[in-house]
């Protein structure tokens, strides 16, 4: 059961990424990439990662996506003024780069044997909660300034007069 | 029960085409877009070592990770709209006035 549904989700991530890389339209990308993290979020359920998995769903398909469809609409660029993708030497050499990458991790992640950890819950809210608050706690206040600068940043940049 | 490798080799997929997205492409939408699609592949691969080795750091590594996007989505969002503002297109050929 878990592996049928491994394969499930992991074939819908997937499939959802290649349709974001492919659309012509970003809007159509914006909601395929919606898919691809509804997949990966039932990925890290499988995984017992129940707090990460609402997290994804909260923070990339609920405020991520919504700020690219936010953009995408606001700026709406005419069908006819999308830039026209062709495929020049430098680009059909980055994707076979990326090729390469995928098939090279493939050949090491088959080599790699992870030890066996205890059989701890992990991904629960108390687990993550209880590392974030004692042993990474100067790594999540940090986070908040980190979030403090994004917001005035982004506020600095987007505002036509300051 | 799945092989940790399984989940390693998604992750790795993920960021692949992710990277053929930032390539590729030459709508800058879409190019922020791929950069998630890498971001989402590495938390693949930091879920799934840190629920493997019984160890809560994957977690939260997968959780900075998140915050991390969603501050860049932010300011890489604003300097768009600002960007399109000035220049009127979304083509990332055409926005090279920083380039020699």
């Amino acid at each position: 059961m878990e592996t049928v549904l491994f394969i499930l989700f992991g074939a819908i991530a997937v499939c959802g990424a290649v349709m974001v890389v492919t659309r012509k339209h970003p809007m159509a990308s914006a909601l395929y990439l919606i898919l691809t993290l509804f997949a990966v979020a039932a990925l890290f359920v499988l995984r017992q990662a129940h707090f990460l998995a609402a997290i994804q769903v909260i923070i990339y398909a609920g405020a991520v996506v919504v700020l690219f469809v936010f953009v995408i609409m606001l700026i709406n660029v005419p069908e006819d003024r999308l830039p026209v993708e062709r495929a020049t030497t430098i680009r059909v050499l980055g994707v076979l780069a990326a090729g390469f990458f995928i098939l090279e991790s493939a050949v090491l992640a088959r080599r790699y044997v992870m030890p066996k950890g205890p059989a701890a819950e992990v991904g629960t809210v108390e687990a993550v909660g209880r590392a974030l608050f004692t042993d990474y706690l100067l790594a999540f206040e940090i986070t908040s300034v980190l979030l403090l600068a994004a917001v005035i940043g982004a506020i600095a940049l987007a505002k036509r007069k300051i | 029960m799945i092989a940790p490798s399984a989940y390693l080799l998604l992750s790795a997929i993920l960021f692949g085409i992710g990277v053929v997205g930032v390539v590729a492409r030459k709508n800058v939408l879409i190019i922020m877009m791929s950069v998630e699609l890498m971001l989402n592949g590495v938390n693949v691969a930091f879920v799934a070592a840190g629920s493997y080795l019984g160890d809560a750091t994957g977690g939260v590594f997968a959780f900075m990770v998140m915050t991390v996007a969603a501050a860049e989505a932010a300011v890489g969002l604003a300097l768009l709209i600002a960007l399109y503002r000035l220049k009127e297109t979304v083509d990332i050929t055409e926005l090279k006035v920083l380039k020699w």
